[in-house]
């Protein structure tokens, strides 16, 4: 009578945890940035640059990831540039999803002449190569938070259009799609109530794909000088600052680029452990 | 009595003209069973599906009348052929694994005909359901109500679908091969509730599918397809004693029989064949296609 299936039980695993474990680490130290932080990321101070990471001689208490070559402490810096890493990654991500899934639904049910539209936005889109078009929108906008969310909203939106307008095709296809039209079940209706509950899975794994490209993307306008201004520590801007006195001080530019590796990847293995999770059929 | 159902001449065409379904005339009475038998591709399904209004995107209905409830819906718009549609008819799906929406429960997938297109109250409907799911012999029908389609068998799944099928008390029901994706012992079930469901609400039941041991059990009379065109139509028990056409003649002849399992199965001849065919070609001439 009851499927097997029914009762897996399926234990959170690794992957899970530590995914989330580093992105609620980051999201706390984001949070309590201006208490945790150990000095003030924009404090110069000349006495006491270039200092190295604690367990090498010569390190400061205080500066436990050492400083950079104006005399700002490293960990300080990072905590802080989680704050617009993680605005950037929830605000672009959701705003990208929302866009982005909601075009691709209606290409992908309706077909016709609004799928004809979006498709051909979303190849000519396409066409263009993503960080070149993000500086020119930025060029266009100006420096600041909205440009960068701005930007990345209007060049990633074809990621989910494409993959989700797929998705609503196979649905759409499915006798219970049929079924509600026969049970009298207006379009818009049909999409909200049997459409989207099954590509759910894919959206969440989308999404926070979408997150970890988002600190990507800013990381890159940050490296180029046209992120948020460069008094407020970004990590892309730390890591710009970082290479060009690697041989003097490595861990300038290593510890932010291990931040954003680890962050990145956080978020892929997040959505791909939350797509199994969610997934109605392994449910 | 005047049919619930009554097609006349009705044409479907693929859209770069392809026809696919030549001509087709049926009715059906409330209370009878009318068949549709032939081979794959013939078009049986295609006939259910014009009349739902579910047809593929490609297809479209070119030419006929379909009558259901004394209103051609050809005449009517959209919303209000929409409208009358889930009022009043109700599709048993072919394949109980992908006719239940994998993201959703069972109550509502049942209730949703009773509230949107009737108006019931949600806790109405519920009990409507679960007076249903009884009626189709499922144990525990509180449990199935609240589990998802993955935890049910496929039996069970086809079973939920009969009763949300007659959920709305629907005048008729197409039945679109009900029982080919099920194991031969569920089948006997399965169609055996379909009929006692069907004579006890006293549905009109258009019932497709392949297999003329299954029509020999449920119909009261049937069309034989072939290539979209209706080959024979028939009294149930005149078909089986002296089919008419060369064609159902050789249908009938290529079903096996428990009786005689070596020497039964008998494929189409190819004379036959070519006579159909050239039905066919003669049919679309004088149509002009």
């Amino acid at each position: 009578m009851r499927d097997a299936r029914g009762d897996v039980k399926r234990p959170i695993g690794l992957r899970l945890w530590l995914s989330g474990g580093w992105l609620s680490l980051l999201v706390l130290a984001a949070l309590l940035a201006p208490w945790i932080a150990p000095q003030d990321p924009l404090a110069q101070d000349l006495f006491t640059s270039r200092l190295p990471p604690f367990w090498e001689a010569g390190a400061e208490p205080g500066y436990w990831l050492g400083s950079d070559s104006l005399g700002r402490d490293v960990l300080s810096r990072i905590i802080h540039g989680a704050r617009l890493a993680l605005i950037v990654a929830l605000v672009a991500g959701t705003l990208t999803c929302v866009i982005g899934t909601a075009l691709g639904l209606i290409a992908g049910f309706y077909r016709g002449w609004p799928d004809r539209i979006i498709s051909r936005f979303v190849d000519i889109w396409m066409a263009f190569p993503p960080v070149l078009f993000a500086i020119l929108l930025i060029a266009v906008l100006g420096t600041g938070l909205t440009s960068i969310i701005i930007a990345i909203v209007v060049i990633d939106w074809t990621r989910f259009a494409r993959v989700i307008r797929a998705e609503a095709m196979t649905q759409g296809a499915m006798d219970y799609v049929a079924s509600a039209q026969v049970a009298g079940r207006k379009r818009m209706g049909t999409m909200l109530t049997e459409i989207l509950p099954n590509v759910l899975p894919t959206i969440i794994a989308l999404l926070t794909l979408e997150m970890g490209i988002a600190v990507i993307v800013e990381a890159i306008l940050s490296f180029v000088n046209l992120s948020i201004s460069t008094d407020s520590p970004t990590w892309g801007g730390m890591i710009s600052e970082g290479r060009t006195s690697v041989h003097q001080a490595w861990w300038v530019l290593v510890f932010p680029l291990i931040t954003l590796f680890l962050t990145v990847l956080s978020f892929s293995q997040l959505g791909e452990g939350l797509k199994d999770r969610f997934d109605p059929v392994l449910r | 009595m005047s049919a619930f159902l009554e097609i006349r001449n009705l044409c479907v065409t693929l859209k770069g003209g392809a026809p696919i379904l030549r001509n087709v005339s049926l009715s059906v009475s409330a209370g009878q069973v009318h068949g549709l038998v032939g081979e794959s591709g013939a078009g049986k399904s295609m006939i259910g599906k014009a009349v739902l209004g579910t047809l593929p995107r490609a297809l479209a209905v070119t030419r006929g009348e379909i009558w259901l409830d004394g209103v051609d819906l050809r005449t009517l718009r959209p919303a209000e052929r929409r409208r009358r549609i889930g009022a009043s008819a109700a599709l048993i799906p072919q394949d109980p694994l992908t006719a239940l929406n994998p993201a959703r429960r069972i109550g509502p997938q049942i209730t949703r005909r009773l509230v949107d297109i009737l108006g019931w109250s949600r806790a109405d409907a519920e009990a409507r359901a679960l007076e249903l799911l009884a009626e189709v012999q499922i144990p525990d029908p509180d449990r199935v109500m609240r589990s998802y389609p993955h935890e049910l068998s496929g039996g069970m799944r086809q079973r939920i679908l009969i009763a949300a099928a007659f959920a709305a008390e629907p005048k008729l029901i197409i039945a679109d091969e009900p029982t080919t994706a099920l194991d031969v012992t569920v089948q006997k079930q399965i169609l055996r509730l379909i009929a006692d469901m069907q004579a006890r609400h006293g549905t009109a039941l258009l019932f497709v599918t392949h297999d003329l041991g299954v029509v020999s059990k449920v119909c009261d009379t049937l069309s034989v397809l072939y290539a979209g065109k209706v080959v024979e139509e028939a009294q149930m028990r005149r078909f089986f004693m002296h089919p008419i056409h060369p064609y159902s003649a050789a249908l009938l002849a290529a079903t096996p029989s428990y009786k005689d399992p070596d020497g039964s199965l008998t494929p189409v001849p190819q004379s036959v064949i070519d006579q159909v065919e050239r039905e066919v070609t003669d049919h679309d001439r004088r149509a002009g296609l």
